[in-house]
């Protein structure tokens, strides 16, 4: 069986995450990755689970969620991917004030060099705007030359931006 | 400083994010001058005043300069400390032993960031007022909100520090 990629969005509420996995493990699947926030107040949740059961199956079997309309469930399948690292990892940060288009000005100086995004957040409080990034840039990349022009776009845009090797301390 | 040399201190309104003032590197200081003794005594006062403050620096109330107080007397975190003081043009000279921890800041009252900082650190800076030199050791907690601030007058929030796209939190909930 591939892997299934598994989405639970909507209203949030307590237990939602007990009702969903304890559906998975019933049906013998394991949840290999998996990250769930709140957006805007909204629960959100993506898994990639690994077993014995197809995509059409388990969407049935999550359907209690989705009997009230408020959560949204989609189930499909992925295929496996290697998980490589590939170059540098870089943490880009941008904050100031809520205006349209900070993120894809910022993420297209970053794609132009071929940098992928690995995770990102983004936050409005108030009139503050905020955008995490985790890069990977690859070993060709000229990384002074992204800085400049993510500074370029920043200026541009009247915002903040920083952009730093993301270490981490092996203890 | 003293108490007594903070009591001319006024409250002055803590500008918040996205504030431009909050993003410029302070300007150097002559820590002798009338005003920066003033503004010490001032950064003293609003400290006092807002709850569960431990530090705040210059830009915080809207004046471009490297002037910052700190007290984390109060703090339940706090280990060792050196009660309340403040320093201008204060620059780091040392620092060692990283710990990630969550912090906030009232320039930013909204949001929340794990930040890796140094533990053990050492200080240079001097006293408004007398000018003096001092050289401080801090560590734990005295020591984290040392560099929030030195940062403030570099022009740096702690989201220009945190440690990942997961380290960033929502303060509040949205309803
Ligand atoms: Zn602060």
């Amino acid at each position: 069986m591939p892997l299934l990629a598994i989405t639970v969005l909507g209203h949030d509420r307590p237990g939602i995450i007990a009702e969903t996995t304890g559906v998975l493990a019933q049906l013998g699947l394991n949840i290999e990755d998996s990250t769930m926030t709140l957006l805007r107040g909204h629960f959100a949740m993506m898994l990639v689970t690994d077993g014995a059961s197809d995509a059409g199956t388990v969407e049935e079997s999550l359907a209690g969620l989705t009997a009230d309309g408020s959560l949204s469930v989609s189930v499909r399948e992925i295929p496996t991917e290697s998980v490589s690292s590939r170059g540098s990892a870089y943490l880009l940060s941008v904050h100031g004030g809520d205006r349209p288009g900070i993120v894809s000005a910022v993420v297209a100086e970053v794609a132009k060099v071929s940098g992928n995004i690995t995770d990102l957040t983004t936050r409005l409080a108030g009139d503050l705007y905020v955008l995490i990034a985790e890069v990977d840039l690859p070993g060709s990349a000229d990384v002074a030359g992204l800085q400049r022009a993510l500074e370029g776009v920043a200026g541009e845009l009247g915002v903040g931006v920083t952009l730093r090797p993301l270490e981490s301390d092996d203890l | 400083m003293t108490p007594q040399e903070s009591a001319g201190g006024r409250v002055l309104p803590v500008v918040r994010a996205p504030d431009p003032v909050l993003s410029r590197p302070g300007a150097l200081v002559d820590p002798t001058a009338t005003e920066i003794v003033q503004l010490a005594a001032d950064l003293v006062a609003t400290m006092r005043v807002s709850p569960g403050c431990v530090g705040l620096a210059a830009p915080q109330v809207g004046i471009s300069a490297k002037v910052f107080c700190v007290d984390v007397s109060a703090h339940p975190k706090t280990r060792g400390h050196h009660g309340t003081f403040v320093l201008c043009n204060a620059e780091v000279i040392s620092a060692t032993r990283n710990e990630k921890a969550r912090e906030g800041c009232m320039s930013v009252p909204d949001l929340t960031g794990d930040v890796k900082r140094a533990s053990r650190l050492v200080v240079r800076g001097f006293e408004p007022g007398s000018g003096a030199e001092v050289v401080l050791e801090a560590e734990a907690f005295e020591a984290r909100a040392l560099q929030h601030e030195i940062d403030h007058c570099d022009g740096l929030l702690f989201l220009d520090r945190v440690a990942g796209a997961h380290a960033l939190h929502a303060r509040k909930t949205y309803l």
